[in-house]
């Protein structure tokens, strides 16, 4: 008998939820860093100098991330195909909206579209700076970040196709955020409510956020 | 009442099976819905139709072998009830209603509305027992303490009553509500400790191999189960798995 976590439902759904606890406090982390672009450009040039060149988050963290990301999504493909196979013949009639909500029924669609959002994300921001720093060798401009952000929020098109996967990134959360808890085995009287509401707040606080400070630079560019 | 029945009707295992449309009249709205398809297969006998077969026993909600996904909805509109106990007055004069079987690729349709559940059994065979010492000294039950909360928990879980109706209306076709209350119902008591690590091990591994899907938490499951088990016993299932997948030897 096999006792490992990655091969029994059980076991993936913790290993989903882990990886889905490890992006919720990451973003949260980026949220904050973001923030800063916002109040004062020098901070966010400092903050974003040193996540762009410490070793530990270079070279430890950022390949962390990278494996989460992958991990989640792989996963998250996995289980939802295996749970495809479950059910080879639908119903001719069926009413789930009756018994669950969309959001918790949906986290592939919400998911696959916060990974389309990455892959414009990473082709903004991540790439250019693998590219400054791995193939023209250039770790010491501290000043580039800010300057770099506003060129990239001037371009409405943008602008709009960032709201929009933010919009399905709280949708992503208003479920993942209590049901990585529950999948994790986490379930109590006393707790589970608050960690509903939390959850709630975190979906509709840090999207919004994200879409306030992406609407800020574009306005304040004009 | 007069209706129009959608009936999925199908032969055998490999018969593809389709949706016929039956129409039957006055029918009460104090009767079940097995009683309505009572009414329904006479008339199918009397115009020299084969009756539909569907799955029943007890008709007092506590057997759980009537089955039947109606309306869109596993056990019909109503909540916290079998389809035995589903009243026709859920229903509108001259509705028509879908009756299907439970669909899962771990619970095939055997004829029209009967699927097979032995995957279920299998599941409880691997691990949903106790030992106990049969020399003839059994200790009295209530001789053991246990907590009223334990006790309590332990009850809740133990209604359920194997019907299926969790799996039926899983969107990913997932038994872990069933394997759950299974699980829990023995993790809570003194007389399930002495299997406690293995039963979860093999029960969860035996729900695998039997095809059923991933939780993901929607919920669906304990709003349509008959005895209104919640979700809470399936994260108590996954605390029972981890522990006892991190503490075993292999
Ligand atoms: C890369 C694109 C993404 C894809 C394709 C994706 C896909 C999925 C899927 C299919 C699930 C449901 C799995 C299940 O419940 O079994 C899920 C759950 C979850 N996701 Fe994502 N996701 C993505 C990005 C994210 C991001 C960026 C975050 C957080 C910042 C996140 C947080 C969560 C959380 C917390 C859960 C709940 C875990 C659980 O129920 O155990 N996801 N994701
Ligand atoms: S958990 Fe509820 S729905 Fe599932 S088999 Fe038991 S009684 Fe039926
Ligand atoms: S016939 Fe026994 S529960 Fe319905």
């Amino acid at each position: 008998m096999s006792t490992k976590l990655s091969s029994s439902s059980v076991g993936r759904k913790v290993l989903m939820a882990l990886s889905g606890f490890f992006l919720l406090f990451f973003l949260a982390q980026h949220f904050v860093i973001n923030l800063f672009s916002v109040v004062s450009e020098d901070t966010f040039n400092e903050v974003s100098h040193f996540m762009g060149t410490n070793s530990l988050v270079q070279f430890v963290l950022q390949p962390v991330l990278l494996f989460g990301v992958l991990f989640h999504l792989g996963m998250g493909m996995y289980l939802e195909s295996k749970n495809r196979a479950a059910r080879p013949i639908k119903y001719a009639l069926d009413k789930p909206s009756e018994n669950s909500n969309w959001m918790s029924r949906n986290m592939l669609i919400t998911g696959i579209m916060i990974m389309l959002f990455l892959g414009l994300h990473f082709y903004d921001f991540w790439l250019p700076e693998i590219k400054d720093k791995f193939i023209d060798g250039k770790w010491d401009d501290p000043t580039k970040y800010f300057p770099h952000l506003q060129h990239k929020f001037q371009d409405l098109t943008r602008v709009i196709i960032y709201c929009i996967s933010f919009v399905f990134l709280g949708l992503h959360l208003s479920h993942g955020f209590q049901s990585a808890f529950q999948s994790a085995g986490f379930n109590h009287n006393k707790y589970t409510p608050l960690i509903k509401k939390l959850g709630t707040l975190y979906a509709i606080l840090i999207p919004v956020g994200f879409v306030i400070i992406a609407l800020f630079h574009y306005f304040t560019q004009l | 009442m007069d209706l129009t029945l959608k009936v999925w009707r199908q032969k055998n295992r490999e018969d593809k099976g389709g949706l016929e449309t039956y129409k039957v009249t006055g029918i009460s709205e104090n009767s079940s819905f097995l009683e309505m398809l009572d009414v329904m297969n006479e008339h199918l006998i009397m115009e020299g139709t084969e009756p539909v077969a569907f799955d029943h026993d007890c008709r007092e909600g506590i057997c759980g072998s009537c089955s039947l996904y109606i309306n869109g909805e596993a056990h019909g509109p109503d909540r916290k009830v079998t389809t035995c106990q589903l009243h026709m007055r859920m229903f509108e004069d001259g509705e028509t209603i879908y009756v299907e079987p439970w669909r899962s690729a771990s619970m095939p349709v055997v004829k029209d509305l009967i699927v097979d559940r032995s995957s279920f059994e299998r599941i409880q065979q691997s691990g949903g027992f106790v030992s106990v010492n049969t020399s003839g000294n059994t200790q009295d039950a209530n001789a053991l303490p246990i907590p009223k909360m334990n006790a309590d928990k332990a009850f809740d879980v133990a209604a359920c009553i194997g019907c299926g109706a969790c799996v039926a209306t899983c969107k990913n076709s997932s038994a872990m509500l069933f394997v759950a209350a299974k699980v829990s119902q023995f993790a809570y008591l003194p007389q399930g400790q002495l299997e406690r690590k293995q039963r979860v091990l093999n029960m969860v591994e035996q729900m695998d191999k039997e095809g059923f899907g991933n939780c993901t938490n929607t919920g669906a499951c304990e709003v349509e189960c008959p005895k209104s088990i919640s979700i809470e016993y399936i994260a108590k299932m996954n605390r029972e798995y981890l522990s006892a997948s991190i503490t075993s030897e292999n």
